[in-house]
């Protein structure tokens, strides 16, 4: 029998932010990557005590809000210009003051397109469901409690052996996570 | 346990901010599982213990907004003679609406994003109501152009698609920058919204007790599930639609207020109006707040939460805002006389003197006299009194848009054109309809979807 077959992995349950911050610390320290943790309101710190580097969330806005700004005055150029010239009083037909306003818009939704469609996809969402789901304390994480998860596929995981770990760190409780398979 | 936020209640007060105000965000006593439980239970309690108000003011709300369908099938059967326009003033009650609402709009915005990238922690209460606000108050505003076009079945011509007619938008009129404007703002707005609401609808789908709520809030909170690898990203995009947000804010009611600016008529053809337009929209929109927020906060006893500094801090910026207006309202009268112009003299006389002179001087004391009650911290942090105060700038905003957009219309270059408006019963009709859907939508939210920011008041009570 595989000892780790049907184990999503372990998770540990913590009262406070200050208890999983030091939590997901030792736990790095200790070798685990393959982890998360799970807490009611973003932690300070956190993210990178799990090891997790900056995110790619500006990149992707500013690349939405370049295009945006182009393809903006793109559209009004070519309308303007190539598809539909006026002759008004004789002013130029790429008139780009007038363009402004217009440009600034589209830019701007583009970027907020990019930075809620960015967000979404780095995060793999929508994901209706998770094994993480299969514990019923799990849905304290969107109030009150703080959990640290390490996952069965981690190299160093072994199910005594995290459980001995994670017992160290003093938690509530400590859950085993069922694939659900 | 009743016994102990009593005792702390007395410590609250006397903690105060070095000008002397009060400087609690939360009542004492409040923690994780409590705030969770205060502002999700709103959602998740049973029909019959809701507020008994709710289902009062709900059914005023909705034949209100029965009414606005009656006048809009009239209006599309019939056409825009319905309303009081015509030649000179082709401009009525829609328009005015429509700037009255789109400026309601702005107050939400500006709470959440420019108070969030300065740090205004404060915010956290009352952001989600008030980008809600946003949403319904822009909702409302974006049908009036619509149904002031005449053919509203038509209003796609107004985007920019490569049509069989050969026939592009002329991209350097502000009535098209304007849909772009609106249109931006109110999906930018969806989204920052929405962005912000998906942990919370994660926190409603957790406590849920029906299999029906789970499975729809289950859906919106798209599988949220507090990792803090997602919250890293999370409030970095949120960070980042707050800086695109900012500058929106600012351009959105710039360009409403270019419709007329760019225009020749006297009255309009000013280059303060602008800014003039975007003070006065925020202005505008802090009143709408206060008006909805304050019977809310009372109905279902979000005093713990909204705390007297959250009411002191919008009194405060009311007033600024206020008096922002009040020197928009002298620089129009001193432009208009220095530059010599005899249109925008007449028309300036005629504003203060014509046959329109008292909705001037009504405009000058609800708009601007009685906001300035807001000097007193006795009336900023008394909610009653703030209610009026609110409602008597809310009620100025729509006069001062009156006053811009049609009196100026009455009185433009040619006396043999001078005519009066008189609003019909349909212009009145569709005005208080467009309430009702405000409204109506205002206390669905209200009903369904949790109206403070849980995961951000969470942050605080932690901190505390």
């Amino acid at each position: 029998m595989n000892t780790n077959g049907n184990i999503y992995g372990l998770m540990a349950e913590f009262g406070n932010d200050q208890e999983i911050l030091a939590a997901t610390r030792s736990a790095y320290d200790h070798g685990y990557r393959k982890m998360d943790a799970f807490a009611p309101f973003p932690v300070d710190g956190l993210p990178e005590a799990l090891g997790r580097k900056k995110t790619a969330v500006p990149i992707i806005v500013l690349a939405g809000g370049i295009s945006g700004c182009l393809g903006g005055y793109f559209l009004q150029w070519y309308a303007a210009v190539v598809s539909y010239p006026q002759n008004i009083g004789g002013r130029p037909l790429n008139s780009w003051p007038m363009f402004i306003p217009i440009t600034f818009e589209v830019t701007i939704l583009s970027a907020a397109f990019a930075a809620i469609i960015g967000m979404l996809a780095l995060n793999k969402l929508p994901l209706p469901y998770h094994p993480l789901f299969n514990v019923p304390e799990f849905e304290r994480a969107s109030s009150d409690k703080f959990f640290l998860c390490i996952e069965a596929n981690d190299p160093k995981f072994d199910l005594k052996e995290t459980r001995r770990f994670l017992q160290m760190l003093k938690p509530e409780l400590i859950m085993e996570v069922p694939t659900g398979e | 346990m009743t016994s102990e936020p009593s005792a702390s209640d007395n410590a609250a007060l006397e903690q105060r901010t070095p000008l002397g105000y009060p400087a609690r965000l939360i009542a004492p006593g409040e923690n994780l599982e409590s705030i969770t439980e205060t502002i999700g239970s709103i959602v998740l309690k049973p029909h019959q213990r809701q507020p008994k108000a709710w289902f009062f003011a709900a059914a005023g709300a909705f034949t209100c907004l029965m009414m606005f369908f009656v006048a809009i099938g009239w209006l599309l059967y019939n056409g825009t003679g319905i309303w009081g326009i015509g030649i000179p003033i082709a401009w009525g009650f829609a328009i005015v609406n429509f700037v009255w609402w789109v400026g309601i709009g702005h107050a939400g915005t500006f709470i959440s994003a420019i108070l969030l990238l300065l740090h205004q922690k404060w915010r956290t209460a009352i952001n989600r109501f008030t980008e809600t606000m946003t949403l319904c108050a822009i909702s409302c505003a974006g049908l009036f152009p619509l149904l002031h076009l005449g053919r509203p079945w038509v209003a796609f011509w107004m985007l920019p698609y490569p049509d069989t007619m050969d026939l592009w938008p002329q991209f350097r009129s502000p009535l098209v920058w304007d849909m772009f404007a609106v249109g931006t703002y109110f999906t930018v707005s969806l989204i920052f919204w929405y962005c912000g609401l998906i942990p919370d609808l994660a926190t409603i789908r957790d406590r849920a007790t029906t299999r029906g709520r789970r499975l729809i809030y289950g859906i919106l909170a798209l599988g949220w599930r507090n990792s803090a690898t997602h919250w890293q990203r999370h409030q970095m995009a949120y960070l980042l639609l707050a800086g695109i947000a900012t500058p929106l804010v600012l351009s959105v009611h710039s360009v409403v207020g270019m419709d007329f600016a760019v225009a020749m008529v006297p009255g309009w053809h000013e280059t303060i109006i602008p800014p003039y337009f975007v003070a006065g929209a925020i202005y505008s929109g802090f009143a709408m707040m206060l008006n909805i927020l304050l019977p809310i906060r009372w109905l279902y006893g979000l005093h713990n939460i909204i705390t007297p500094r959250h009411l002191n801090n919008i009194g405060n910026i009311m007033l600024v805002l206020g008096n922002m207006v009040a020197y928009s309202y002298i620089i129009e009268e001193f432009m208009a006389w220095y530059s010599g112009d005899i249109f925008e003299e007449s028309t300036m006389a005629d504003r203060s003197f014509g046959p329109y002179g008292w909705f001037f001087w009504a405009l000058i004391v609800i708009n601007i006299l009685v906001p300035q009650a807001l000097w007193s911290r006795r009336v900023r942090l008394n909610p009653v009194a703030l209610f009026c105060v609110a409602f008597s700038a809310n009620v100025g905003m729509w006069l001062d848009h009156f006053m811009i957009i049609v009196v100026s219309l009455t009185h433009d270059f040619t006396p043999s054109v001078w005519r009066m408006y008189y609003p019909t019963f349909w212009d009145w009709a569709t005005m208080f309809g467009s309430v009702g859907l405000f409204l109506t939508l205002i206390l669905m939210f209200v009903r369904f979807l949790p109206l403070i920011a849980i995961s951000e008041t969470r942050e605080h009570a932690a901190k505390k």
